[in-house]
Parts: structure tokens; sequence; C-alpha cells
């Protein structure tokens, strides 16, 4: 781009775009360093107990084998904040696939051949991994994830529900849900004289510093953490995991650089996963429609060693306007892996209930779906009751009931088919909470006329380098050839992860600033630049993560269309369409993408994906990609993603709400609602599998309305 | 990582010298009989071009071409790779370094956000190319098209074609429309 013409928004091609299309670009596992050796983790064998001994002679026997770390002789660290990582520290095994060795060996054959010659013994003890809406021990948590409370209630959601003449009390099902990034977690660690350098596979490298000196006792500025480029993470990266941790001790204990690339069968066991969720939804509205009571209860699973809970009710305090309501989640410490963040956690499995639900109301009042909701906008945040920064709620559902073609669709439940198909649209609302936090940034200009902003962002595949040197040559007002971005490493100014569609938000407020700062004293200087050129800073903290007044949410709609073949019980999607109402849209092309990403993974979750604990080993039994379906190009058809313009001036200089999850918000019940709407079965636990679609199918339709 | 198969290893026997053409250069390598051919690129010879997404031929990342048609590099043991030629990633751009059409339709297209199942989705892509213009059928290849013609690669087929490259970032319409544009 050339001229005046602000760099916000164009479709700018992603600056490493190059590199990693032709092999180039490199990730944690994949710098060269001489002497580099490979570590394996052993995972522990039992569900719950304890390890009483490991036997490594055999594995130090095998050729290449250099070291197997145990709890015994694994470096002492400091006790984490993080349970998860404090791994080789007890004999404690809180469930299965906690590392209890570790061993490494020159190359990766070696390394996997010795760590299974580790012979581990275990005092084992009963184990529980069985999540039930009635377990004896589930307890309402304080708070759930992001410090949301636990439980909120404002009218009399009991009563109001018992006396309304129209009502839906249903209950909704997600199972565990994995991440599964294509890279893998993997971290390369190496001593460099009393220097610590790791290059990891990580969501925020500045995070992963600090956790490394705390743990270590290192000082901050005698450890570097690289994560040039990553290959995803979408939650799972999003604070240090276990392999940085056991990537350090290696190499403190070898000497040698070391490299840990978790397995793929490791990863749903050690990097978190999207904890099962139990959905009670019960709305009440009058004969028009308006919602008179709304009570959406959750009850999940926790691990032993520590407490996340996914807020999947939260979403149902912002959503829509009703008098009376409670939103309520429990949890149940069961002897499982730690659940942790994935894509939306709290509003992606419950915008799936809530939107199905809405669903199943618009179908028992014999209304359009799609004015049900805009009936029930509400004029504030209805938990906090604060004005909303910007809603176009309305104007997205609207606009892709407009571009979906939905005037056009018989209402009636299964009233459309194909031969053995059976065809059916639906449509869902989206939600997703602005996030925003403090960042350091710098900015120079230098005497050829180039700028240079550094900021240690994270590039996920998001375009962090692209959209951040789009926000710098706006506010310098220069061209965007002419400014380039240093991320990824934090020697940078720091700044937080990529994370709760934050990222460029939180780096970009920083970025602007250091701009808006050098444009300042550019302007107030006369006479040819010095050779290093002159450099503002910048600092948000205080300013970013200030209180705001307002309720700041983005929101989409989505429409999906099905086909379920009555034959075999298979759903294929023909289409998808969302849109969006997320701020200013900064690049129009890499949002395109996040936003289609988000779409293909709540397609994942309507369709394909879902977990399973095994009730008697303790352990996922779908642990790697051919159990666990994550979408396939042919599962995935046309997906259009569009945006509307909203203008909201109480978010950041940029205007920009996140846009990296709401993609996923919504759109499995967008599909679920379609295979109703084809089928007229009413389908409540995902994934929507032919098992399930043919037992449903088999099941005598007796009513569509509310199924 | 070569120097690491030193004498230690040599005296188990477990071993072989096998020579690979790599992006049209010949590389004779000792290599232990249990390493597959995405290692031997990645750790011997410095190609890191080639992903290890689950190191058991379900994601696709490792996608290389053996012979010009398209492999999981994960799972051929290079023990029983001797005299073959071998293409990646990095060996698709031109003499100049000028990225092949499908690198640069990848771009243009902005068919992928991470990066990391990209090298395995181009290798994959330039092997299904290669494949319909030999008249290989596919699942959804209409039965009634004769044999050994080349096949038509519309949207469907290509979805089809490429179902084991795995994108977790989701990018797959626009790396149909990359593919679409080079054919
Ligand atoms: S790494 Fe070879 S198929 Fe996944
Ligand atoms: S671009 Fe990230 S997995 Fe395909």
């Amino acid at each position: 781009m050339t001229g005046t013409g602000s760099a916000l928004g164009v479709p700018a091609e992603r600056r490493e775009g190059r590199q990693k299309v032709t092999g180039g670009a490199r990730y944690a596992a994949e710098h060269p360093l001489p002497g580099r050796v490979h570590a394996w983790p052993v995972p522990a064998g039992v569900a719950r107990g304890r390890v009483t001994a490991v036997h490594t002679e055999a594995a130090l026997d095998l050729p290449g084998a250099l070291a197997v770390l145990t709890h015994d002789n694994a470096p002492r660290i400091t006790e984490p904040d993080d349970p998860t990582l404090a791994v080789l520290q007890t004999p404690g095994v809180p469930h299965r696939g906690w590392p209890v060795a570790l061993v490494v060996a020159r190359t990766p054959e070696e390394a996997r051949a010795a760590a299974e010659a580790v012979r581990v013994e275990y005092a084992v003890e009963e184990h529980d991994v069985r999540l039930t809406a009635d377990h004896p021990e589930a307890y309402e948590p304080e708070k759930a994830n992001a410090g949301f409370p636990a439980r909120r209630e404002w009218g009399d959601p009991d009563g109001a529900f018992a006396s309304a003449p129209v009502r839906v009390d249903v209950s909704y099902h997600v199972p565990p849900l994995h991440n599964h990034p294509m890279e893998p977690h993997t971290s390369t660690a190496h001593w460099d004289g009393d220097r610590l350098v790791v290059y990891t596979s990580s969501q925020g490298g500045t995070a992963v510093r600090a956790v490394l000196t705390a743990l270590f006792e290192l000082p901050e500025d005698r450890v570097t953490v690289v994560a040039d480029h990553v290959g995803g993470g979408f939650g799972s990266k999003g604070t240090p995991r276990p392999d940085v941790v056991l990537a350090v001790m290696a190499a403190r204990e070898t000497g040698r650089p070391v490299t840990v690339a978790l397995p793929r069968r490791h990863l749903p066991s050690v990097v978190g996963h999207r904890a099962p969720t139990l959905h009670r939804l019960r709305l009440a509205a009058d004969t028009g429609g308006r919602l008179t009571a709304l009570t959406h209860e959750v009850v999940t699973h926790t691990s032993r060693i520590k407490e996340f809970v996914e807020q999947a009710a939260v979403p149902a305090r912002v959503m829509y306007a009703t008098p009376a309501s409670r939103t309520l989640h429990r949890a149940v410490r069961l002897d499982v892996p730690s659940p942790s963040w994935m894509r939306a956690p709290g509003e992606s499995p419950g915008m799936y209930a809530l939107e199905s639900a809405m669903d199943e109301l618009a179908g028992a009042l014999g209304m359009d779906p799609v004015d049900l909701r805009v009936l029930n906008e509400p004029e504030r945040e209805p938990d906090s009751g604060k004005p909303f920064s910007s809603r176009h709620l309305t104007e997205c559902l609207r606009e892709g009931a407009r571009r979906f073609g939905w005037d056009r669709r018989d209402p009636r439940p299964r009233a459309r088919g194909e031969g053995p198909l059976l065809l059916g649209t639906g449509v869902a609302a989206a939600t997703y909470p602005v996030l925003v936090g403090p960042s350091r940034a710098e900015a120079r200009a230098l005497p050829d006329g180039s700028f240079v902003v550094r900021v240690n962002a994270t590039d996920i595949g998001t375009g962090a380098r692209t959209v951040l040197a789009q926000v710098a040559a706006d506010a310098l007002g220069v061209p965007l050839e002419r400014v380039r971005s240093e991320i990824g490493d934090s020697d940078l100014p720091s700044a937080p992860l990529a994370g709760g569609s934050s990222g460029t938000a939180s780096w970009g407020w920083s970025v602007h600033r250091a701009c808006t700062e050098l444009a300042d004293q550019l302007g107030s200087r006369t006479g040819p630049l010095p050779d290093e050129g002159i450099t503002a800073h910048a600092d948000t903290a205080g300013l970013a993560d200030a209180d705001s007044p307002y309720a700041r949410h983005a929101f989409g709609a989505h429409f999906a269309e099905v086909a379920v073949d009555t034959v075999t019980g298979e759903v294929r999607v023909r289409r998808m369409l969302g849109v969006f109402a997320a701020g200013r849209i900064l690049n129009a092309r890499t949002a395109r993408s996040q936003f289609i990403g988000g779409m293909t993974m709540g397609l994942g979750m309507a369709l394909t994906e879902g977990s399973t604990m095994d009730a008697a080993f303790g352990d996922f039994t779908e642990a790697d990609l051919a159990s666990y379906h994550v979408p396939a190009h042919a599962d995935v058809p046309a997906i259009e993603a569009h945006w509307i313009d909203e203008e909201d001036a109480h978010l950041n200089p940029m205007g920009s709400k996140g846009i990296g999850e709401i993609g996923n918000v919504g759109s499995a019940a967008a599909i679920g609602n379609a295979v109703h709407h084809a089928t007229g079965v009413r389908f409540r636990e995902l994934p929507l599998t032919p098992d399930k679609v043919l037992a449903g199918l088999a099941r005598p339709v007796t009513s569509g309305r509310g199924g | 990582m070569g120097a690491a198969h030193d004498d230690g290893t040599r005296a188990t026997g477990h071993h072989s010298e096998v020579t690979l053409t790599v992006n049209g250069t010949p590389h004779t390598l000792h290599l232990d009989h249990r390493r597959v051919l995405l290692d031997v690129l990645r750790e011997d010879l410095g190609l890191t071009g080639s992903k290890k997404g689950c190191d058991h031929g379900q994601c696709g990342a490792c996608t290389a071409l053996v012979d010009g048609r398209r492999v999981n590099s994960c799972l051929l043991l290079a023990v029983t790779l001797d005299g073959c030629e071998v293409i990646t990633v990095e060996g698709l751009t031109d003499g100049a370094g000028e990225p092949h059409p499908l690198q640069r339709a990848f771009l243009d297209r902005d068919a992928f956000q991470c990066g990391y199942c990209t090298p395995g989705q181009i290798c994959s892509a330039v092997g299904v190319l290669a494949e319909a213009e030999a008249g290989h059928p596919s699942h959804v290849t209409d039965p009634a098209t004769a044999p050994g013609r080349p096949v038509a690669l519309d949207a469907a087929e290509i979805r089809e074609r490429l179902s084991g490259n795995l994108c977790r970032c989701g990018a797959y319409p626009r790396i149909v429309e990359a593919v679409e544009d080079v054919i």
C-alpha cells in the first residue's frame, strides 16, 4: 500500500507467508543447535496412586540413552502456581498419563525405545473418572474460569418458570474435547553458559519466561524464550505446559540442548482439554415469546490437582433480556487430567446449549428463531446492568438471514428431502467478551525512512506481525511497507499472550501508543536522524486494564444447512454462513481466515469431535487423530464469513474487538438446530455421529415442536 | 545430527547405508533401521519444512513426494528407500528461489494460518495434480469416467483427495481455492 490511506483494514498479505509456504519457517523443534538430543516422557500407567519404583537400568543400557529423569533424581523446582507443571517432583500420580519419567537419548528413535524400556511400579488406588449430573461430590465453586462468579441469580426464576404458559426444560451434553493444534507441544532448551535459551511452542513467551525464572530460580535477564512460529494453540498453549519444564530439566541434567516434542497421543492427558459439560436449561416465555425466566445450570469436572471450571453458563448472563435468571456452575473433582482452555472456554459449550434451547423455545412458541432472538434483545447487559459499548446482534441476524436466504425456509421440521436425505437449516447467535491486557511496545524511526515496532507478541496463526505493522503504519501515517515488526522473543518488550481473543487489542494498543509518541517526536525535530534512529516506548498498564463503564462483547449469527442421510445416519453440512459484529476489522484477509477457522472447529464439535473417559482405565479413549476426528477437507463445504461495519469508541485506539474465538461460538448450535429442522428429532448430546442419529431416527416422531 | 550415528550404534548392527536423492541432491547416509524418512529429512538433512504432526500417518503434515508420489514420510522406514528420489516443500521452489505456482496460490488465497500443515498440504496437492492427470479415480469420481483418462478436479474432488491432510486452523476452503487456481 502506498499513499496516505489508512493501513487498517486492508487485506495485507501475511509477512511470514512466504517462509511458511516454502518450509523456511522454523518451529520449536527446528532451530539448529549442535549436539541437540531428544527426550521422551513416560506417562503414568495408572489413574491414581503412587510410583513405588522406577527401573531405569534396561533403558540406560540401550544405545544412545543418556539419562532417565524420575522424581528421585530430577532437578528440584520451586513450587509452581500451576500444579500441572510440578512434574517429576513427587511420586504421586494424579491421573493416567501424568509424566513419571523422562528419557533423554541422542535420537528420537533411541529416546522412544528407551522410554518403552523403563519399567514403573505403582501403589494403585481406586479411581473415579465418571462425571454424572447428580455426582455426590459435586460442589459449587466460588469462581468459574476467568474469575466469573459461579452463581448469579435475579428475580424468581423457579416461580416464573412454574407459572409460565410456554416452557422448555432440556438437558444437553458436550463431551470432553481436545485442542489438538497441528504442532504438538514442543520445547527445546539450551544452556548457553549461565543463560537459558528456550524455543517453545507457546501462545505467550513473556509468561513462559516468568514461569521458568520462578521455577528454576533464575534472574529474568538470563532467560530468553523464543516463540517465532507456533503451529496453533487454541488455548492449550496459553500458559507453559510440562514440555517446557521437562526440556529445561533435561538440558540442565545432560548439559546438552534437549527437545521435548510431546507425542500426539500424550497431548490429551498433559496439555489440558475442554472439560465435559452437562447442561440443564429451563426457559420460560409468555405466549408472545418474551422470556420470563432463564435458568442455565452446568455440571463439569476438574482434576484433583487443579480447579478449572468451564464457565459455560456465563453467556446466559449476556444474551437475552429476562426478569428472572439463575446461572450456576457445579464441579466434580475426579481422577482426570486437568482441564484447561480450549477456544472460547465457556462460550463455546454454553452457547451450544443456550442456542439449542432457544431453538426449542421457538419451536414451542411456533415462532421464527431469528424473530425470537430479536424480540428478546436486552437494552443493557442483563447481569451487570451496564450499557453495551456496542451490540449489533440483530443486524448480524438480519444480514445473515438475508444472505443465507432464510426467508425461503419452510419452518416445518422434516419438510424437505432428496431421496434418502433429509434437509434442514438452522440459526444460532454468537457472543464473545472483549478482553484486553496491558502490554509494552517500542517503536523506532530509522534514518532510511523505515520504522520498526517491537513487542513480544506471538503469532499462532493470526498474522500478528502483519496486523501490528498495519496498526503502526496507521498511527505513524506512513505506508505499510516502510514498517517492520519484530515479535516472538522475550527479549522484546513484554506482552501478554495470544489468548482470549485479546492479543491484537493488547499488543496493538501499546504499538499504537508508541507510534503516536514517536510521530510526535518526529514532528517536533529537525535535521537528520542519528544512525541508531529514535525510539519511543509505551506501556499500557493502567490504561488497557482499566475498568470500563460499558459491557463490551462481540456478537454474531450463524446459519447452517445440513443433509441427514436416513440410511447411514450421516450428517453432512452443506453450507455455513456467519455474520459478525466485532468492531473494526483490522485485516480483512486474515480476519476472514480466523472466523472460518473458528466455524470449522464448531463443525467438528457438532459432528465429529468427542472424547470419552474410559471408566475402567481412567484415560481418554480417543487420544490420537485416528480416533479423535477433527474435521477434514471432505467435511468442510462452502463456509462464508461476513462482518458488519461496527464503530465502537469504547474499546481501544483501533476500535477492534477480538475475533479468534467468536467464529467457534454458536456454530455447533446452528448445525444441531439444522439437524432438528431436517429430521424433526432433537439430539441433545454431541457430537451428532451416525450411531446417535440412526437411533434417534428410529424413535417415533411425535411432534416437531420443541422436539 | 548425522554425527549421532557413530561407533556406539554401528556395533549393534541395526544400521545400513542408504542413498537418497533429496531435492536433486544425492545423500549417502548411515541410518538406524528405525529411522523414518521424516526424521531423515528433519534430523539428518536439516530439511524441517516437512512437519511432524502425529508421527503415525494420521495428519499428513509430513507429506513429501517419493518418486513422484505423495507419501506420509513418517510412515516410511528410510532404509527401504535406497535409490529413491525425494521432493520436499523446500524442493518445490524453482532454481531462482521463486515459489511454485501452488505456493504462490496459497499466499494469494491466505490458505493457511499457523502454517504447520501447509508444507504437507502443498506437497499433497502436487501429488493430487499428478494423480488426477494420470487418471487415478477417487471416491467421488464419477464411475462412468473413462479409465486412464485425466480426471477433472472440481472442488469435491480436491476436498476428497486432500482429506488426508488435516488443518486444525480450518483453512480448508482457501486451500481448495488455491488448488483450483493452478488447475
Ligand atoms: S506426521 Fe506423518 S501423518 Fe502425521
Ligand atoms: S494452517 Fe494451522 S494447521 Fe493448517
